[in-house]
C-alpha cells in the first residue's frame, strides 16, 4: 500500500485509537462482569457464571420493570409519531417567517437539558399543580389526576423530551417530496383529508418510521425523566441499572441489565434500519434524482 | 402547496403550548418572591438568582461543566476534522465501516456508556477525576462533531483544491488556505453542538462524577432527587437563557433543522 492509498487510515487513526482504548474496552469490561459472580463482603469474583442473567431473567421483579420501560417506550412512540407528524405537516404548509420560527421552537428544547424540561414538567403536575387547576377550572376533570410518580407523568414528560425528533425527521422526509405530487392529488379532486392520508404521509412514512424507532430507543433506555417524574418506586431499566450500581453495589447484576438494555437496542435499530431502507429503497432513489 | 385549515392551526396552537409550557413554568417560578414554589402573584423577585451566588457548589458545578465541555469538544472536533476528511474525499475498504463504527455511540444508551466508564475508569484508577469525565464526554460527542464536518466535507467541490494544487499550492497550503476555510461553518457548529451536548449530558455523567468533580447537570439532578426549591428553577432558567442565544448562533449558522438531521448537505 503506498502512501496515498494509507492516507484515509492514518487521518482516521487517532480517533479509532481513543475509540479502541475508552469505548471498545469498556464495554468489553462491562460485558465480562456481568457473567462473573458478586459477593457482598467480597465484590467480584473471578470465574465466568450465567446467574445473572438467571436472576434477571427469572424473577418477576424485573419482568415487571421490563414490561413496564416496554409499555412507557410503546406509548411515548404512539404519542410521539402521531402528534410530531401532524406537527410537521403543519410546519411544511406554513409560509416564512412563521415556518423558520416555530420551526426553531420545536427543534430548540433538544438542546436545553433534559434535566431543565423535566424539572418543568415536575413544576407543572406537583409543586404547583398548575394542570389539574387548569384542567378542574376547565371542568376538563372533575378530581386531581395524579402525575407524579405515575406512568402518565412519565410518558407527557417523555413525549415532551422526544417529539422534536419526529418532527425533525418527518419534516427532512417532507423536504424531499415534489410539491406537484400535492397538487395533482387537489386538481383530481381529493380533498384536504384524503391528501393528506393517501399522498403526504405514505410519501413521508420513511420519516415517520425513523424517527419513531429514534423515539422508541431514546424512551426505553430513558433515565433522567423517569428518574424524576416516576421516583424510586416507578422503576425502569435505567433507573435500576444506577440503583444496583451506586445504592446496591451489585456491579455484575448492573451490568446484564445494562447488556441487555443494549442488545435490545442495538437490535432494534439495526433491524429497523434494514427493514426501512429496502421497504423504502424505491422512494429513496427516487428522491435522489 | 395548500395552506392549513383553521383545525390544523387549532392543533398547532396546541403543540406549541405543550413544548413551551414546562420551559415557561420554570422561568416564571424562578422570579418568585416566597421562599417555596410557588407562582409570583403581586410582585417578582430576584432572591433565588442571588441565591445561586451564594451557593458555592452550583458555582463550582457550572465551572466544572464549561471547562469540561471546552476541553471534550475541542478535543472530539480535533479527532473528527481528519476522521471527516478521510470518509469525504477518499474511496477506500471499509469506508462505510468506519464513519458507522464512529457514529456509533449515538446508538448506545447512556446508561450503558455510564455503568462501562465506572467500572473501566474505577479499575485503572481516574475514576471521578476531570481526565475521566473529559474521555467519557469525548466518546459521546464526537459522533455529534463528526456528522457536521463530514456535512461540510462532502458538501466541498474537490475541483478547487485540484485547482490550486496545479497553481503550484503546497499540501498543507491547500489545507491551510483552501480545505480549512471551507469547512470552517462546519467545524465550528460540529464543536457548538459538541460543547452543548457535553454540557447537558447526564446519564453518563452521573455515574462517573464524585463529590469534587459533579457537573452542573448532575448537580441538579441530584438536588432535584432531595427536594425541589425555587433556586433550581433560577438555574434552570439561565440554562435557558442562555442556551436560547446558542441557539440563534447555531440556526444563523447551519440551520436548527441541519443540525439535528445531519445529512450531508452543504453547511
Amino acid at each position: 500500500m503506498n502512501a496515498r492509498q494509507a492516507g484515509p487510515y492514518w487521518l482516521s487513526a487517532p480517533a479509532l485509537a481513543v475509540y479502541a482504548a475508552f469505548l471498545v474496552v469498556p464495554l468489553a469490561s462491562i460485558g465480562l462482569i456481568s457473567f462473573q459472580h458478586f459477593e457482598f463482603y467480597g465484590g467480584i469474583q473471578p470465574g465466568l457464571t450465567l446467574e445473572n442473567y438467571r436472576a434477571v431473567l427469572g424473577d418477576s421483579y424485573y419482568w415487571e420493570i421490563f414490561g413496564r420501560t416496554f409499555a412507557i417506550a410503546v406509548l411515548v412512540t404512539f404519542f410521539c409519531a402521531v402528534l410530531g407528524t401532524l406537527e410537521a405537516i403543519v410546519l411544511y404548509r406554513m409560509a416564512d417567517p412563521w415556518r423558520s420560527l416555530f420551526l426553531l421552537v420545536v427543534l430548540g428544547p433538544l438542546l436545553i437539558s433534559v434535566v431543565v424540561r423535566t424539572l418543568g414538567w415536575a413544576l407543572l403536575f406537583g409543586s404547583t399543580g398548575l394542570i389539574n387547576k387548569a384542567f378542574l377550572t376547565l371542568g376538563i376533570i372533575s378530581e386531581p389526576i395524579q402525575f407524579m410518580y405515575s406512568t402518565t407523568g412519565v410518558v407527557i414528560a417523555l413525549v415532551h423530551v422526544l417529539v422534536p425528533f419526529v418532527v425533525i425527521s418527518v419534516w427532512a422526509s417532507l423536504q424531499k417530496m415534489d410539491p406537484a405530487v400535492e397538487r395533482a392529488a387537489v386538481s383530481l379532486g381529493a380533498g384536504q383529508l384524503t391528501v393528506v392520508r393517501r399522498v403526504i404521509v405514505p410519501l413521508a412514512m420513511p420519516g415517520i418510521l425513523a424517527g419513531s424507532v429514534m423515539v422508541f430507543a431514546l424512551a426505553a433506555s430513558a433515565f433522567a425523566t423517569p428518574a424524576i417524574i416516576g421516583g424510586r418506586r416507578l422503576k425502569v431499566i435505567a433507573t435500576a441499572a444506577y440503583d444496583e450500581f451506586l445504592n446496591t453495589l451489585n456491579w455484575p447484576l448492573g451490568a446484564s441489565l445494562a447488556i441487555l438494555l443494549l442488545l435490545a437496542n442495538v437490535v432494534l435499530l439495526y433491524a429497523s434500519n434494514r427493514l426501512i431502507e429496502r421497504r423504502y429503497k424505491a422512494v429513496f432513489a427516487e428522491s435522489a434524482a | 402547496m395548500s395552506k392549513n385549515n383553521p383545525l390544523a392551526l387549532v392543533f398547532h396552537t396546541l403543540f406549541i403550548g405543550f413544548i413551551l409550557a414546562p420551559l415557561l413554568i420554570v422561568c416564571v417560578v424562578a422570579f418568585t418572591p416566597l421562599g417555596y414554589i410557588s407562582l409570583p402573584t403581586d410582585r417578582l423577585s430576584l432572591r433565588w438568582f442571588a441565591a445561586i451566588l451564594d451557593n458555592p457548589r452550583f458555582i463550582s458545578a457550572f465551572w466544572l461543566s464549561l471547562g469540561l465541555g471546552a476541553v471534550s469538544s475541542l478535543i472530539a472536533t480535533a479527532l473528527a476534522i481528519p476522521a471527516a476528511l478521510a470518509i469525504a474525499r477518499n474511496r477506500f475498504p471499509g469506508r462505510d465501516a468506519l464513519s458507522a463504527f464512529l457514529l456509533s455511540p449515538l446508538m448506545i444508551p447512556h446508561i450503558v456508556l455510564g455503568v462501562a466508564f465506572l467500572r473501566f475508569f474505577s479499575s485503572i484508577g481516574i475514576n471521578g477525576t476531570f481526565t475521566g469525565l473529559s474521555l467519557g464526554h469525548v466518546i459521546v460527542i464526537l459522533p455529534f462533531a463528526l456528522r457536521l464536518v463530514l456535512a461540510a466535507a462532502t458538501g466541498m467541490d474537490p475541483a478547487i483544491e485540484r485547482a490550486a494544487v496545479s497553481l503550484g499550492a503546497s499540501r498543507f497550503t491547500v489545507f491551510r488556505r483552501i480545505t480549512l476555510p471551507l469547512i470552517f461553518p462546519g467545524i465550528v457548529s460540529g464543536w457548538l453542538l459538541a460543547f452543548i451536548t457535553s454540557f447537558d449530558e447526564l446519564t453518563m455523567s452521573v455515574f462517573i462524577a464524585n463529590p469534587s468533580t459533579t457537573t452542573l447537570p448532575v448537580r441538579m439532578f441530584l438536588q432535584i432527587q432531595d427536594t425541589i426549591d425555587p433556586m433550581v428553577a433560577a438555574v434552570s432558567a439561565l440554562l435557558i437563557a442562555g442556551t436560547l442565544v446558542l441557539m440563534l448562533v447555531l440556526d444563523r449558522m447551519v440551520g436548527l433543522e441541519r443540525l439535528f438531521v445531519g445529512k450531508s448537505r452543504r453547511g
